[in-house]
């Protein structure tokens, strides 16, 4: 029999509805390799026995020829920053350990009503705040891959790490994650994987631990376009209980892939090309330019000047929002508590013990960059620049239909060989921010290797609510870059 | 702008963050780096630009002013470090 891991979503959704095998049957491979994938750390919380019965009630549905959805019968995995009823959620903190939440997020109840079984919580950087998934309380995350020749350890990227970690090495077909500043692109690249982060409101955000609300946003991470397709039609749509989810209907993201974009004009923005940027980026994103070109697409040279403010423009709004967000963390309500003399004692000891360095260290930016005085200095001048680099898109769509870049500036990079400075940590995201700073749909597509073997990707950039653009081009990347390449498994 | 030890105590106690002495000079030392390097927004000409409220162009809807959730406090303190009859317990905060 085939290694039902190695399917895409779509085929495993032909395979299930054609009878080829059943999803008790996928689930259990999926099962396995999580379970024989430990060494890898992605997931936080597995839940084989949840699997199982969701599978079983998926084939039911399938026997009767009636499934609820695409994505009946296929097992995920869930960043464990969606809250799942009953099972723990942690967002990759002590704090929040032992967390059961009562209530299930809008979008992993849109995913079980399309029929799709969670096979457990995964792994990522505390909070989503991270580029590497190592400021995850649970451990860092391995990338599957592995440079050529080399038995070094790659972080997965993050904060989405372990979802990234969990569809690279064929733990799941696909898995939710979470994007505030490229924390499903990130990842999506350095492990050779596709991510979309969708428009700003596409997906709701409720039941969702928030980091900066006003630039979180859910998307799927899996191993092709089309399946990304799928995935993000399941998860998006209006919900009421988040006055930010937009009131727009869901289309059919899948029908957009006609592999056509004869006429389409894309962007190809001067700022991004950085100096010291390595050539083998610099090479891809030419090649990428001449794969746009060969199905017909006109290239244009555009300038979005503020670029290079949109890094420390995020990193005011950013922290600034966290630390408003994270007050709920006091000791009281939910997680852990360290006792104190008196409440504020408790307070500051139980978010000093259940926090941990990067958290405090946002926190602390942002509390400062709201307080009395310098609110305006830092906090409304970023509001400003942040409009200013919106502006900047909305400048260009007159002239192009979609922009493309390179997704991040390097390759993954070693377990601990950036950690000990936090500006050179945050540069990870200089080329995924505006998107998330805009409010713009992006996606990364795996499209080549560096020098020493790791994935690369290239990112599109679309017009707000324009998804169906950005799947369109990145599918012809897909299809151009035939990115076979698989890290070869090496964990046991 | 820069901080300095003591405008650190005082963030983490605003912040509500126990910091130990020993944790105030390296935080210092970060939180200066980070603030020296956001610095670069000063070059940045925003006489007159309005400051981003809404990243989409959306309108806040509008819903019945109704009770559409609640009534159980069971759940809502289940994850309470310490809970009591439905309510949330915290050291004494009244003499």
């Amino acid at each position: 029999m085939t290694d039902l891991t190695k399917l895409s979503m779509a085929e495993m959704r032909d395979g299930l509805r054609a009878k080829t095998f059943t999803s008790a049957e996928l689930t259990d491979a999926h099962i396995t390799a999580m379970e024989g994938a430990r060494e890898l750390n992605a997931f936080v919380v597995e839940t084989p026995e949840k699997a199982r019965a969701m599978a079983a009630e998926s084939d039911k549905h399938l026997a009767a020829g009636i499934p609820r959805g695409d994505l009946e019968g296929i097992p995920l995995g869930i960043k464990d920053l969606f809250c799942t009823e009953g099972v723990q959620t942690t967002a990759g903190s002590h704090i929040l350990e032992g967390f059961t939440p009562p209530y299930e997020s809008t979008i992993t109840q849109n995913l079980w009503n399309d029929g799709a079984v969670m096979l457990g919580k995964l792994n990522m950087d505390e909070f989503a705040m991270g580029s590497s998934n190592e400021t995850s309380y649970f451990g860092p995350v391995k990338n599957p891959w592995r440079a050529t020749g080399s038995n070094f350890d790659f972080v997965p990227g993050g904060s989405s790490g372990g979802s990234a970690a969990a569809v690279s090495g064929f733990l799941a077909p696909g898995a939710t994650g979470t994007d505030t500043g490229g924390s499903i692109r990130q990842p999506a690249a350095v492990t050779g994987i596709v991510g979309i982060k969708p428009t700003y409101g596409r997906c709701s955000r409720w039941g969702v631990v928030a980091f900066a609300s006003s630039l979180d946003q859910a998307g799927p991470l899996t191993r092709t376009v089309r399946d990304s397709a799928i995935m993000l039609k399941s998860m998006a749509g209006h919900d009421a209980k988040d006055s930010t989810s937009l009131q727009v209907d869901v289309p059919d993201f899948e029908k957009a892939l006609t592999g056509d974009i004869r006429g389409l004009r894309i962007g190809v923005p001067k700022e991004y090309r950085m100096d010291g940027m390595p050539e083998a980026i610099e090479k891809l994103w030419q090649q990428g330019i001449e794969w746009m070109k060969a199905a017909g697409a006109e290239i244009k040279e555009i300038s979005l000047p503020h670029t290079k403010y949109a890094l420390p423009a995020y990193y005011i709004v950013a922290p600034a929002e966290a630390s408003s967000n994270l007050a709920r963390y006091d000791g009281v309500k939910f997680g852990q508590r360290v006792e104190g003399d008196d409440i504020t004692a408790m307070y500051e000891n139980s978010r000093a013990a259940g926090f941990g360095h990067e958290v405090q260290r946002r926190v602390m930016i942002g509390t400062y960059v709201l307080s009395a005085g310098y609110y305006d200095a830092y906090y409304l001048k970023a509001q400003k620049v942040r409009t200013l680099i919106k502006q900047d898109f909305e400048k260009v769509w007159g002239e192009v239909d979609a922009i493309l870049t390179p997704t991040t500036p390097t390759p993954a990079f070693g377990i601990g060989e950036k950690s000990s400075d936090p500006l050179e940590m945050y540069l990870n995201d200089i080329f995924t921010v505006t998107a998330n700073m805009s409010g713009l749909p992006a996606i990364s597509v795996p499209a080549g290797l560096s020098e020493d073997g790791l994935p690369l990707g290239l990112q599109i950039i679309g017009k707000a609510l324009d998804e169906e653009t950005v799947f369109r081009a990145g599918g012809v990347i897909e299809e151009a870059a035939q990115f076979t390449a698989q890290p070869s498994k090496w964990w046991s | 702008m820069s901080v300095d030890k003591d405008t650190v105590r005082r963030i983490a106690h605003l912040a509500r963050i126990a910091i130990k002495e020993e944790q105030v000079e390296p935080m210092t030392g970060e939180l200066n780096g980070i603030l020296a390097w956001i610095e670069q927004l000063s070059e940045v000409d925003t006489d007159g630009v309005e400051p981003m409220t809404s990243v989409v162009e959306a309108s806040l809807p509008l819903r019945k002013d109704e009770i559409t959730d609640g009534g159980y406090p069971d759940k809502v303190t289940q994850n309470a470090p310490g809970a009591e009859d439905g309510f949330f317990t915290v050291p004494k905060v009244v003499e």
